[in-house]
C-alpha cells in the first residue's frame, strides 16, 4: 500500500528531515510510526499525503509511483486516503453531518448516497444521534470520532492518523485505537503516527521507529 | 509486491467509478445547485456587508446605463426631426409677394423639392410675436422688417444631408435669395455633440466596470481569507481546485446579479423621477415626446453585465489567492 524506496526529504534551507527511508507496508496492514518530535514522523506522513514531495528516492502508493505525480492529479490520490489529525480539523460552521459528508460531496456522490454513507460512518463511531449538532458542542473524544467518521466515510484504501490520541485521556485513546483496529479488520490499511509508547506497547501491531530521519528497524518488519 | 496487480485493478475501478459519478448530469446539476444556494445563504448571513458590496456594484452599473439611456433618448428625439429637415429661404427685402409666389411655384417643379410653403412677412411677424413674448416691443415697429420666407422641404428621396446641402447651394444662388438656411444644421451639430458624449460615457463605463471588478475581487479575496481553514481541509481530503473555486465563483456571480438588480431599480426610479419634468418641458415645445426605458431589455443587459463582471472579478481573485493556500 505504501512503499518507500530510499526516500530522502530535504527542506529548502538544507535541513534533511528523512534520510534513505525504505519500507513496504502491505495492503491491509496496520502499523505504528513512532519517534521523538523532530524524528521525521510528520514529514513521512506529509510525503504520503503528497503535501510535501520526495527529494530523492521513489514513493509508491497503492502500486502507483507518485514520486513525480502532477499536482493536478493529487486530489484523486488523496481521495483514496482518509486523514485523521491531532486537532481533527473539523469545520465549526457546519453540523456533524455536513462535516462527515464533505469527502463524499467532493467526490461527487449523489444526495441519497451521501446520506446513507454518512449515517453508516457515524453509526460506526457511535455518534449517529449527534448528526444535527455542531462540533463545538461535542467533547474532545467525540470531535475526534467525528474526524474519524469523516476519514472513513469515503471507504478509503488507507487511513493516515497523525497523533490521533494526542489530546485524549488513556480510556478514550484505547477506544480510538480499537476503532482503527475495527477498520483494519475490514481491509483498510492503517498507519498511525504516535509517541504514546505505552499504548503502542499494549497493542500487537508492527512499529516503524524513526530517529533523526532514519528508520531504526528494518522496513520488512512492517508487513 | 504481490498485491500490485490487484490494487492496480482496484484503482482503475475507482477511477471509472468517479468518472461515472462526475459525468452523471443529475449529480452535476444537483451539486451546482447546492453550491449556488450555499453561496447565496452565505451572502444572506453576511447581511449588511453583502448589501453594501451589492450597492457599490449597483451604483457603478447604474451610472453608465442611466447615461446611455439618456443619450439614447436624446438621439431618438433628434432622430424624430431628421425626416422633417427643411430649408428656410429668406428672400431679399425688395422682392414682393407676387414675385415670391411665382418663385415658389417654379421651385415646386424642381425634382429635388417636395413642397414649398410661403410665409408672408405678416404671418412671420404674427408667429414671432406669439411665440417670442416680444409682442409689445414688436408693436412699436413702424415697418415690418421681416422678408418673405419660402420654406422648402426636400422630396422624400433627398433626406441625405449632403444632397440637402447641394439643394441649399442651388437655392442660395437664386437672384431673389438673401439667405438659404439649412434647418438641419443644428440637428447635425447635436448629433456630433451626442457622439462626443457617447465616447465620454464609454470611457466612464470602462472605468466603472474596472471598479466593479476590483470591488468584487476584493470582496472575494476577503472571503477566501475567512474560509482559509475550510479550503485547507477540503484540499487535504481530495478537493480539486475546481471544487474549491466553485463557491467563490458563485458568490461573485450573486454579487453581480444583486448589483444589477439594484442598478436596474436605480435607473428605473431615476427615469420615473425625470418623466414629469420632461413631460412639462416637451409640452412647451408642443411635442408628445416622452422619456422611454425598456425595463426588460435593460434588466437583461444589466444582469448579463453583472454576471460577467462578477464571474470575472471572482475568477481573478480566486486565481491570485487560492494557489497560496496549500496544506502544509
Amino acid at each position: 500500500m505504501i512503499r518507500f524506496d530510499n526516500v530522502s526529504k530535504r527542506y529548502p534551507g538544507g535541513y534533511e528531515a528523512l534520510s534513505n527511508v525504505s519500507f513496504d507496508m502491505q495492503t491491509g496492514a496496520m502499523a505504528f510510526l513512532t519517534g521523538h518530535s523532530g524524528a521525521g514522523k510528520s514529514t513521512l506522513l506529509k510525503l504520503v499525503a503528497l503535501i510535501e514531495r520526495v527529494t530523492r528516492g521513489q514513493l509508491f502508493l497503492d502500486g502507483q509511483n507518485v514520486t513525480r505525480i502532477s499536482s493536478r492529479r493529487i486530489p484523486y490520490i488523496r481521495r483514496k486516503i482518509g486523514f485523521i489529525f491531532q486537532d481533527h480539523h473539523l469545520l465549526f460552521d457546519r453540523t456533524v453531518f455536513d462535516n462527515v459528508a464533505l469527502p463524499l460531496i467532493i467526490a461527487g456522490y449523489r444526495h441519497q448516497e451521501v446520506g446513507r454513507r454518512v449515517r453508516a460512518a457515524l453509526d460506526k463511531v457511535g455518534l449517529l444521534n449527534k448528526e444535527r449538532l455542531y462540533p463545538i458542542t461535542l467533547s474532545g473524544g467525540e470531535q475526534q470520532r467525528v474526524g474519524i467518521a469523516r476519514a472513513v466515510v469515503n471507504k478509503p484504501l488507507l487511513l493516515l492518523a497523525d497523533e490521533p490520541t494526542g489530546n485524549l485521556d488513556p480510556d478514550l485513546s484505547r477506544e480510538v485505537m480499537a476503532l482503527f483496529g475495527m477498520f483494519n479488520d475490514v481491509g483498510v490499511s492503517v498507519l498511525i503516527a504516535s509517541h504514546d509508547l505505552q499504548l503502542i506497547g499494549e497493542l500487537d501491531y508492527p512499529v516503524l521507529s524513526l530517529s533523526q530521519g532514519r528508520l531504526v528497524q528494518p522496513g520488512a518488519d512492517a508487513a | 509486491m504481490k498485491h500490485t496487480g490487484s490494487s492496480r485493478r482496484h484503482s482503475r475501478h475507482h477511477w471509472s467509478e468517479s468518472l461515472r459519478r462526475l459525468l452523471s448530469p443529475r449529480t452535476f446539476l444537483q451539486r451546482h445547485a447546492q453550491v449556488a444556494l450555499d453561496s447565496l445563504g452565505r451572502l444572506y448571513r453576511n447581511g449588511i456587508a453583502s448589501l453594501m458590496t451589492a450597492a457599490v456594484i449597483g451604483i457603478a452599473l447604474a451610472m453608465p446605463s442611466g447615461l446611455f439611456l439618456l443619450l439614447d433618448n436624446l438621439h431618438r428625439l433628434s432622430g424624430s426631426w431628421d425626416g422633417q429637415a427643411s430649408l428656410s429661404v429668406f428672400l431679399k427685402q425688395d422682392v414682393d409677394i407676387g414675385t415670391a409666389r411665382q418663385l415658389a411655384d417654379s421651385l415646386a417643379t424642381w425634382p429635388e423639392v417636395g413642397a414649398v410653403q410661403l410665409v408672408t412677412p405678416q404671418q412671420a411677424l404674427q408667429e414671432f410675436s406669439e411665440h417670442s413674448g416680444f409682442a409689445d416691443v414688436l408693436g412699436l415697429l413702424e415697418d415690418n422688417p421681416l422678408p418673405v420666407v419660402l420654406i422648402v422641404t426636400p422630396s422624400a428621396d433627398q433626406t441625405d444631408p449632403a444632397l440637402a446641402g447641394a439643394l441649399q447651394g442651388r437655392l442660395a444662388a437664386l437672384p431673389e435669395t438673401d439667405l438659404a438656411q439649412l434647418d438641419l444644421q443644428w440637428v447635425q451639430r447635436l448629433a456630433a455633440i451626442l457622439d462626443i458624449a457617447r465616447r465620454g460615457i464609454m470611457v466612464i463605463s470602462a472605468l466603472l466596470a474596472l471598479a466593479v471588478l476590483l470591488v468584487i475581487g476584493n470582496t472575494i479575496r476577503l472571503e477566501i481569507q475567512n474560509r482559509r481553514e475550510e479550503i485547507l481541509v477540503t484540499k487535504l481530503i481530495g478537493a480539486t481546485n475546481a471544487f474549491v473555486r466553485r463557491p467563490f465563483l458563485y458568490s461573485g456571480t450573486w454579487y453581480g446579479i444583486f448589483g444589477a438588480l439594484l442598478a436596474w431599480i436605480l435607473v428605473e426610479a431615476g427615469f420615473w423621477l425625470l418623466s414629469d419634468p420632461v413631460a412639462k418641458l416637451v409640452g412647451l415645445y408642443q411635442s408628445d415626446y416622452a422619456l422611454e426605458t425598456v425595463p426588460l431589455a435593460l434588466f437583461g443587459l444589466l444582469a448579463l453585465t453583472g454576471v460577467v463582471l462578477g464571474l470575472l472579478g471572482s475568477w481573478l481573485a480566486v486565481g491570485r489567492h487560492l494557489h497560496a493556500i496549500e496544506p502544509s
